[in-house]
C-alpha cells in the first residue's frame, strides 16, 4: 500500500434498466495522470460521480491512502481533497470570476467577505500555473476556455490534490486544448493526481501515464500508455477495430440545392453585425463544411437557414424556392433536415418518450394522425423501425423517457429522425460533439451516406479532423465573414487554423466568380 | 443490446416501472400529502381545543359522507377552475387568472339568463355556452399579450382578475333588469334557466358536476391522444424544441389560454346557474368587490391533482369533501377556518410531493424489494443522465 492515493474497489452501481458500473476497480497513483477511457454510456461519468459523492455505489468501497472513506456528498469529497471539473460547467453567470472561485468557501470576517484576501490567493494561483483569468470579468462575458480555467482555479483554491477532469477538451479550440494538456502535466509534476475522462485517443496518448478502459459498465483493463497504441486502446474501448480513416468515394456534385445570398444578421442586443454579407451554395451530393472557431457567426447562419431566427437582410433559396420568409414547418416540408447544435435545448423533448421524439418532425403527417388524433400504433411501429435501423439503445425501447438515455443514443435518435424524414438538405451542427469514437464513426458514415444518396449536406464543425476528413469543400468563417474556401484534399490543418484564427484571408467573392466563369 | 433488453423485460411489471409511468407516483404522493396534512390538522385541533379534538377530527374525516350531494355540488366550480389551471400548466403557463375568468363566465351566463328570450329547453345550455365564451375572452387576452409581446401571463392574468371583477360589478349594478339595488344582489334567475337538479334531497347538486367530470375526461383525451395535446405538452416541456419542430407556439399559447379561460368561465356559469333548494329563489351575484375564491381554490386543486385532468377530478371532490367535513367540525366547537388550515397544509405538502414520494417509495423498495434488480434506484429520476 501507500503507492495509491485513491482506490475504488469493486464498485457496482445500478440504474433502472442498466448496470452503469459492474464491479469496477480503479487505482490512482500519487502524481500520475490517469485516463479513464470509454464510449458514451460505458460508465465513466457514473464512476467519477461516485468518487465525487454525487451517487452512492450499490456495493464496493473507496479508499484514500489505504483507509476506507465514505463520500456522501461533494462536500465530503472536497474535504478529502477531491475536486472535479464537470463537462458542463457549474458557474454562476452573473457573478465575477473571483466570486465564482470563492463561492462556498468565502473568506470572511464576521460575515463580511474578505475579497482582497481571496483575490491575492487567486492571482497567485493563476500566475503559478499559467491559468490566465481576469478576476473581475463576469462569467457570462468570458470565453468557454476561460470558464474552464475558472473551474480549475476553483479546485486549486480549495487545495484539492486529486483533480477529476470530465471530458475537459470537448468544448475547446485546438490551441486551448494544447494549453490545457500542458497545464495538466504541470499539475502532475507538482504531485497532484489527475483523473482524466476522455474518449479522445490522441489526448490520452499525449498526456496520460496510465489508462483504464471501460466498456458497457465493465472494466476492460488498465494499461501503461507508453506500452500501448491508439489502435489497441480503441479496440479495448469499442470491442472491435475502428477505422480512423473515413471511407469516401469520389462524387460529382449536382444541382444547387441551397443558395444563400448576401446574408446579414445584426445582433438585437448590441447592434453588432454577426453575419456580414455571406453568400454560398451547397449542391446535391456534396458535403460543405462551415469551419470556424465557435461564435463566429455559424449559429446565426444556421438559424437563418432553418428559420429559427430571421436574418436582417439577404435571400435564402432552397431548390429554387425563396424560403427567406417561410415558417420553420414550411422549410421542413420543403426539404430541410436539421441536426441541431444543442440536442437538449432544441433537438429533443427530454421528458417525452423516445417514440414521441422520433416523430417530432412528422407527428402531423397523415401516416401518424387521423383527424387530429395521433395513431399510436403507427408511431410505435415507426419508432421500432428506426430503433432497429439506427441501433438506438435504451433501457426500455420506444417507451424510454429520452432524458434517461446516454448522450450518444440521444444523438442517434435525432439523426435517425432527421435522416429518415424526406429531405434535400441536411444541416448538421457539431453532430459529433461530446461523442465517442464509435458513435463518431457511425455519424460520419451516415453523413457520407446522405451525400452519396445525392443529398446536399451542410456541416458546421469545430473539430479540425472532422472538417478535413468529411467535407468536399470547406468554407472558413471568421467574425461573420467567409474568409476562405478550401479544398480538403490540397489544404493542411495548419493552413485551416490560420484562416480560422483570422491570420489569413482571401477575397472569396472573387474565387466564387472565378469558378462560375 | 441483448443484455439491456433482458433487464427491460424482467422488470416490466415491478413497482419501479409503474413509477416510471408517473401515474402511480403522483397518486401516491397526493395520498401522502393528504395523510400528512390530516395529521398536522389534527395537531392543530388538539392545540386549539384539546377536549373535542377527536370528535372534531371525526367530523372532518367522515362528516362529508352525510352530505354527499353537497360534496359534489361544491366540487363543481373548483373542479372547473382546477381543470383550467391544470390545462394551462401542461403548457408551462400559470393561469392565476381563473378567478377573473370565472367571474366573466358568471356575468355572461347571467346576461343570457336575464336578457335573452330563449326556449326553456335550451336556455340554460346557451347560458352555459355564453359563460364559456366569457371566460375564453378573459383567458385569451393574457394569452395574446404573452404570445405577441412576451408579457408574463401571471402578471396580466392577476390584473385581469381585478379588471374582470370590477367590470362585472359595474355592469351588473348598471343593469336594472338584473340588479336589485336594495338587496345588493342580482334578481333570482327563473327556474327554467337553472341547471337540471340531480334530485338528491337537501342538496343543490346538479347536472354541472357530471358535465364537469365529462369535460375532465375529454381534456385527458385531448392531452393524451391528439396532435394538439402532443404539441401543447411538448411546448410545456421544452419551448425551444417545439419551436425547432415547427410548432406554432404563439397560436398554441393563445388557444391554450382561451380554453383554460373557457373552462373557468364554464365553472362560473355552472356556479351561478345551479338550482336552489328553496322554490322561487336562485343563486345570486353580489357585486361587493371581492375576487371569486373559486379561482384560487382551483390552483390548489390543480396542484394536488398534479395538473392531470383525472387527478384533478379526484382532488376537487376530495377538497370539497373535506371542506364539508370542516363545516361540520364547528359542531364540536371549532371555527370552520381550522379546515382551511388543514387544506393549506395538504397543498403545501403536495407542492413537494415528488421529493416525498422519492423518499418514501425508495424506503419501501429498499426494505421490501430486496433481490430485485432495480433496488434502491428510485431516487435517481432526475439524475439518470449517468453518462
Amino acid at each position: 500500500m501507500g503507492e495509491y492515493i485513491i482506490e475504488m474497489l469493486n464498485i457496482t452501481k445500478i440504474f433502472p434498466g442498466i448496470v452503469a458500473n459492474d464491479n469496477i476497480t480503479l487505482k490512482l497513483k500519487k502524481g500520475e495522470i490517469h485516463a479513464l477511457l470509454g464510449e458514451n454510456g460505458a460508465g465513466k461519468s457514473t464512476l467519477m460521480s461516485i468518487l465525487f459523492g454525487l451517487y452512492q455505489p450499490d456495493s464496493g468501497e473507496i479508499r484514500k491512502n489505504g483507509k476506507v472513506v465514505q463520500i456522501n456528498n461533494p462536500n465530503d469529497a472536497n474535504d478529502l481533497g477531491i475536486g472535479m471539473v464537470h463537462q458542463h460547467f457549474k458557474l454562476v453567470d452573473i457573478f465575477t470570476v473571483l466570486e465564482n472561485i470563492i463561492l462556498g468557501v468565502e473568506p470572511n470576517r464576521m460575515g463580511f467577505i474578505q475579497k482582497e484576501e481571496a483575490r491575492k490567493k487567486v492571482v497567485e494561483l493563476s500566475e503559478k500555473y499559467g491559468l490566465k483569468v481576469d478576476p473581475d470579468a463576469y462569467v457570462e462575458d468570458i470565453t468557454v476556455g476561460m470558464q474552464q480555467r475558472v473551474e480549475i482555479l476553483k479546485m486549486l483554491y480549495r487545495d484539492n490534490e486529486i483533480l477529476i477532469f470530465d471530458e475537459p477538451t470537448a468544448v475547446l479550440t485546438p490551441q486551448e486544448i494544447r494549453e490545457l494538456l500542458q497545464i495538466m502535466k504541470g499539475f502532475a509534476k507538482e504531485g497532484k493526481s489527475i483523473l482524466f475522462i476522455s474518449h479522445k485517443l490522441n489526448e490520452i496518448m499525449e498526456v496520460a501515464d496510465r489508462c483504464t478502459v471501460l466498456r458497457k459498465g465493465k472494466c476492460i483493463g488498465t494499461v501503461n500508455v507508453k506500452d500501448t497504441t491508439k489502435e489497441e486502446l480503441s479496440r479495448m474501448m469499442v470491442g472491435r477495430d475502428i477505422s480512423f480513416k473515413v471511407d469516401k468515394k469520389e462524387r460529382k456534385p449536382g444541382d444547387v440545392v441551397l443558395s444563400v445570398k448576401n446574408l446579414n444578421v445584426v445582433s438585437k442586443t448590441h447592434g453588432k453585425n454577426l453575419v456580414k454579407d455571406v453568400s454560398f451554395d451547397v449542391r446535391a451530393g456534396e458535403i460543405v463544411c462551415l469551419a470556424g472557431i465557435d461564435g463566429n457567426g455559424q449559429r446565426e447562419i444556421v438559424n437563418a437557414i432553418t428559420g429559427l431566427e430571421k436574418p436582417t437582410s439577404g435571400t435564402i433559396i432552397l431548390c429554387g424556392h425563396d424560403i427567406t420568409k417561410a415558417s420553420i414547418r414550411e422549410r421542413s416540408i420543403r426539404g430541410i433536415s436539421h441536426i441541431p447544435e444543442d440536442r437538449h435545448k432544441h433537438g429533443l423533448v427530454l421528458d417525452y418518450k423516445l417514440e414521441e421524439n422520433l416523430v417530432l418532425q412528422r407527428y402531423w403527417q397523415r401516416e401518424f394522425q387521423n383527424r387530429g388524433f395521433i395513431k399510436f400504433d403507427s408511431v410505435r411501429k415507426y419508432a421500432e423501425k428506426l430503433i432497429d435501423k439506427f441501433d438506438i439503445r435504451s433501457g426500455q425501447g420506444p417507451i424510454t423517457i429520452t432524458r434517461s438515455m446516454s448522450g450518444g443514443n440521444q444523438q442517434k435518435a435525432i439523426i435517425a429522425r432527421e435522416i429518415d424524414k424526406d429531405h434535400e438538405l441536411l444541416i448538421a451542427v457539431q453532430p459529433t460533439r461530446g461523442l465517442d469514437v464509435g458513435a463518431i464513426e457511425y455519424i460520419h458514415k451516415q453523413l457520407i451516406s446522405r451525400r452519396d444518396a445525392g443529398k446536399a449536406v451542410l456541416l458546421v464543425s469545430l473539430e479540425l479532423d472532422e472538417v478535413m476528413d468529411i467535407s468536399d469543400r470547406i468554407l472558413v468563417i471568421y467574425e461573420g465573414e467567409i474568409v476562405g474556401e478550401l479544398d480538403p484534399k490540397t489544404t493542411t490543418v495548419e493552413e485551416l487554423g490560420l484562416y480560422m484564427s483570422g491570420a489569413k484571408r482571401d477575397n472569396v467573392k472573387e474565387i466564387n466568380d472565378g469558378r462560375e466563369e | 443490446m441483448e443484455g439491456k433488453n433482458n433487464i427491460y423485460n424482467d422488470n416490466k411489471f415491478n413497482i419501479r416501472n409503474m413509477m416510471n409511468k408517473g401515474i402511480l407516483s403522483s397518486f401516491f404522493s397526493a395520498l401522502v400529502a393528504v395523510f400528512l396534512g390530516l395529521i398536522i390538522g389534527f395537531f392543530v385541533m388538539l392545540i386549539a381545543l384539546p377536549a373535542n379534538a377527536l370528535i372534531g377530527f371525526r367530523h372532518i374525516i367522515v362528516g362529508g359522507l352525510n352530505r354527499i350531494g353537497d360534496v359534489f355540488y361544491y366540487a363543481t366550480p373548483i373542479l372547473m377552475t382546477g381543470l383550467s389551471v391544470g390545462f394551462a400548466n401542461k403548457m408551462g403557463l400559470f393561469n392565476i387568472g381563473a378567478s377573473g375568468q370565472y367571474t366573466m363566465g358568471m356575468y355572461f351566463a347571467l346576461y343570457v339568463a336575464f336578457m335573452w328570450d330563449l326556449p326553456d329547453s335550451i336556455h340554460w345550455i346557451v347560458a352555459c355556452l355564453a359563460g364559456f365564451v366569457g371566460g375564453m375572452i378573459w383567458g385569451a387576452i393574457p394569452g395574446i399579450f404573452k404570445a405577441f409581446l412576451n408579457v408574463n401571463e401571471v402578471i396580466t392574468s392577476i390584473m385581469f382578475n381585478y379588471i374582470g371583477m370590477y367590470l362585472v360589478d359595474m355592469l351588473i349594478q348598471g343593469n336594472s333588469a338584473m340588479y336589485v339595488s336594495d338587496k345588493t344582489r342580482t334578481q333570482y334567475i327563473p327556474a327554467e334557466v337553472q341547471m337540471p337538479s340531480l334530485g338528491i334531497p337537501n342538496s343543490n347538486v346538479n347536472l354541472g358536476i357530471i358535465l364537469a367530470i365529462l369535460i375532465g375526461i375529454l381534456l385527458y383525451i385531448v392531452l393524451q391522444k391528439t396532435i394538439f395535446g402532443y404539441e401543447l405538452k411538448a411546448t410545456g416541456f421544452n419551448r425551444f424544441a417545439s419551436e425547432y419542430a415547427g410548432m406554432k407556439g404563439k397560436r398554441n399559447i393563445i388557444i391554450t389560454m382561451a380554453i383554460a379561460g373557457g373552462l373557468s368561465g364554464l365553472g362560473g356559469a355552472f356556479g351561478i346557474l345551479a338550482p336552489s333548494g328553496i322554490a322561487g329563489s336562485s343563486m345570486t351575484y353580489e357585486p361587493i368587490n371581492i375576487i371569486a375564491p373559486a379561482g384560487f381554490n382551483g390552483i390548489a386543486v390543480a396542484l394536488l391533482g398534479n395538473s392531470h385532468p383525472i387527478g384533478i377530478i379526484f382532488s376537487a371532490i376530495f377538497i370539497s369533501y373535506i371542506q364539508r367535513g370542516g363545516t361540520l367540525a364547528s359542531l364540536a366547537g371549532y371555527k370552520p377556518e381550522i379546515i382551511d388550515i388543514v387544506i393549506a397544509v395538504i397543498i403545501y405538502f403536495s407542492a413537494f410531493a415528488n421529493i416525498m414520494n422519492t423518499a418514501i417509495l425508495g424506503f419501501i423498495v429498499r426494505h421490501f424489494g430486496k433481490g430485485r434488480k432495480s433496488g434502491n434506484t428510485l431516487a435517481n429520476d432526475d439524475i439518470k443522465e449517468a453518462e
